[in-house]
């Protein structure tokens, strides 16, 4: 961690207490830094502890949920102990995050010019009418060409792509230092969930963000991410800078995954797409959480997890295959 | 929005004619006639009842008739009760009028006054000790029928304790200004909660589950990651959501204000349309009977298009073009 890092995760974990005694280990001990400029990609399949990690980081966890340990650095400072009212000087504020599905995000009873505003207001105790000018720049800078209207109508008159724009738009409207998308485009089409990316990567260096991308997309991560970290069962397996990843993918999970992606040159020793699915999170195996779909498993790993350790500079594993 | 309002009315009317056809039909089916009570009475000559029927022109064909009574209605000339001595329909209708929308609105009121903060509170805690009570409130206030809860009522507050009166709407006619207006609430607030009663469990109910519904989505997620306090959650994004059906029923409601204290008023001797009708009823005075069927009916087709209304207003999802 450096001075200018925008967030710092130190041994996260945030747990789902059920019902019959059990407990839902969502996020289970992780680590992760994102520097200013860098797209951080967070990736893995569905049930992976993806959202609840982004949602960890806002402090916006609800029961029976709860961070039970690690600490949160956004711009050097510990938040994950804050109160909730504290937090809400630092959402919307230092921190921007948007969501999955543009079409039910936005309040459909008021404008969005009104949820625009409300957050200038109260993160930059501007005057309405100052928050309004604003509004219309930010609607501009997201790609409403007629912004001047585009305040006055309600999300149901906008499409998906836009009501996402509407979304980046009132996520960077106080110039966070750290923008969340949690897969911002899997709701949208494919002719534009591109262009929403690419808005993500323009607002991400106009404005120097750190931005954490969640997605189950490694098409997505090849185009925009700097770094990957690729999570299984509430737990990262594998860290890597992108070029690292692609080219020399240690753990069998990520190779699964990279065996999934449609590819021009598929190479031959990459394994067929994963069986099964993601355990959910108070079912996760003893040992090695990826052994009940492991192709390599071993004796080993049904016993022991194993940790997470440098594989070369810059590249963790957690595999037993690799020591 | 206009248009849309002008068209709907404009569908009113022949709504309104299919209900003189059936109010008609219903009264024409129903047996006998005003005199089947005093015909039995020897004292009275058949030539004398068969005479007073030609009069009134019960004798003509079926259709002639319905055609004479809906010109006289449309001319604002509702008849004249046969019971009370052939006193204008309209005068007794407007007088009792007032004192049961008072009694309406005073029942809405406290309705929403006690439904609505419950219902978010439930939601806000589900689970908890104040939670479970309202819900048995709930269950209770939908399960005991109005009568009962009203004579029960009476007999705790006004018997027992001796706080409300239980009978009519003033003490006397000889108090004026704020003393009358107190004396009025005053009598208002014993029938007025019983006729709440059942209104106050629902309308919670539903507070509660569509405030819990709409703290579940995912608009909230965003206004909490935009920074927005409990307050503004609640108040500002979760409320206007919550209400939009609330209001909708309140619409519905309209229609229920006036027919629907009948034996409310009954319990409570309490002189307003529930009480005359039930009379008319019983004594079989069909050019009462209706008018009020037709004044009722009036009322729930303007509750409907109220209804449509507030639900163009609070949802901006719905327009009518
Ligand atoms: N409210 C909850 N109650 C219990 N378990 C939960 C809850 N939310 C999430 N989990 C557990 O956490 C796991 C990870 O969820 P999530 O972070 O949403 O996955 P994703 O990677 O798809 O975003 C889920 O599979 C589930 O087992
Ligand atoms: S530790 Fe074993 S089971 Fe787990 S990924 Fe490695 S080889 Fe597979
Ligand atoms: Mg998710």
């Amino acid at each position: 961690m450096t001075n200018s890092t925008v967030l710092s995760v130190e041994g996260l974990k945030t747990y789902f207490y059920l019902d019959d005694n059990e407990i839902a280990k969502a996020v289970d001990h992780v680590d992760f830094a994102i520097e200013p400029g860098e797209t951080l990609a967070l990736v893995g399949e569905s049930g992976s502890g993806k959202s609840i990690t982004s949602l960890s980081i806002m402090n916006l966890i609800e029961k029976p949920g709860k961070i039970v340990d690690g600490a949160i650095y956004l711009n050097g400072k510990n938040i994950v102990d804050l109160s909730d009212k504290k937090m809400t000087e630092i959402r919307g504020k230092e921190v921007g995050m948007i969501f999955q599905e543009p079409m039910t995000a936005l309040n459909p009873v008021y404008t969005v010019g009104n949820q625009i505003v409300e957050v200038l207001r109260k993160h930059k105790k501007m005057s309405s009418s100052v928050a309004k000018k604003r509004a219309i720049e930010l609607l501009k800078l997201v790609g409403f060409p007629r912004a001047e209207e585009t305040i006055k109508e309600h999300p149901h008159q906008l499409s998906g792509g836009m009501r996402q724009r509407v979304m980046i738009a009132i996520a960077i409207a106080c110039e966070p230092k750290l923008l969340i998308a949690d897969e911002p485009t899997t709701a949208l089409d494919v002719t534009i969930q591109a262009q929403i990316l690419d808005l993500i990567d323009e607002m991400k260096h106009k404005f120097d963000m750190g931005v954490l991308l969640i997605t189950h997309d490694l098409g997505v991560v090849a185009e925009y991410a700097d770094r990957v970290l690729v999570m299984y069962g509430g737990q990262i397996v594998e860290s890597a800078t992108k070029q690292t990843l692609f080219n020399d993918p240690k753990h069998p999970y990520t190779n699964g995954l990279l065996a999934s992606l449609p590819s021009l040159d598929k190479q031959t020793d990459r394994l067929g797409a994963i069986k099964g699915t993601v355990p959910p999170a108070h079912r996760f195996p003893k040992g090695c959480r990826f052994s009940t779909r492991c192709p390599h498993v071993m004796e080993k790993c049904l016993h022991a997890n194993p940790d997470l350790i440098p594989e070369s500079d810059g590249h963790e594993v957690r595999c037993h295959l690799f020591k | 929005m206009y248009k849309y309002i002008i068209r709907r009315i404009l569908i009113f009317i022949p709504m309104l004619l299919a209900l003189t056809i059936i109010v008609f039909a219903l009264a024409q089916a129903a047996p006998g006639d005003p005199f089947t009570g005093q015909i039995l009475d020897p004292n009275i000559d058949p030539e004398v009842y068969e005479l007073r029927r030609e009069e009134l022109g019960l004798n003509d064909p079926v259709p002639v008739q319905y055609f004479n009574w809906l010109t006289s209605i449309l001319s604002g000339d509702l008849g004249q009760s046969i019971y009370y001595n052939g006193r204008s329909v309209l005068d007794l209708i407007s007088q009792r009028f007032p004192n049961t929308m008072y009694l309406g609105v005073f029942a809405l009121a406290i309705t929403l006054m006690i439904s609505i903060p419950i219902g978010i509170y439930s939601a806000r805690k589900p689970y908890s000790a104040l939670d479970y009570g309202a819900t048995g409130f709930g269950f209770l206030g939908l399960a005991i029928p109005n009568f009962f809860f009203g004579l029960i009522a009476i007999y705790i507050f006004s018997i027992n304790f001796g706080w409300f009166p239980s009978q009519g709407t003033i003490t006397s006619n000889n108090l004026t200004g704020i003393t009358a207006l107190i004396d009025r609430l005053h009598h208002l607030v014993l029938p007025g909660i019983t006729l709440g009663l059942a209104g106050t469990a629902t309308y919670m109910r539903y507070m509660r589950s569509e405030v819990l519904d709409v703290l579940g989505s995912d608009y909230i997620r965003t206004a909490k990651a935009k920074g927005m306090t409990s307050n503004s959650v609640l108040y500002k994004h979760t409320l206007r959501n919550a209400l939009i059906p609330i209001v909708t029923l309140m619409g519905f409601e309209f229609g229920a204000l006036v027919s629907g204290a009948v034996i409310t008023e009954q319990v409570f001797n309490f002189p307003g349309l529930g009480t005359l009708f039930l009379q008319s009823v019983m004594n079989q005075d069909y050019p009462v009977i209706m008018s009020m069927c037709l004044l009722f009916g009036v009322f729930i087709l303007v509750g409907n298009l109220l209804a449509d209304i507030f639900y163009c207003i609070v949802d901006p999802r719905i327009r009518y073009d």
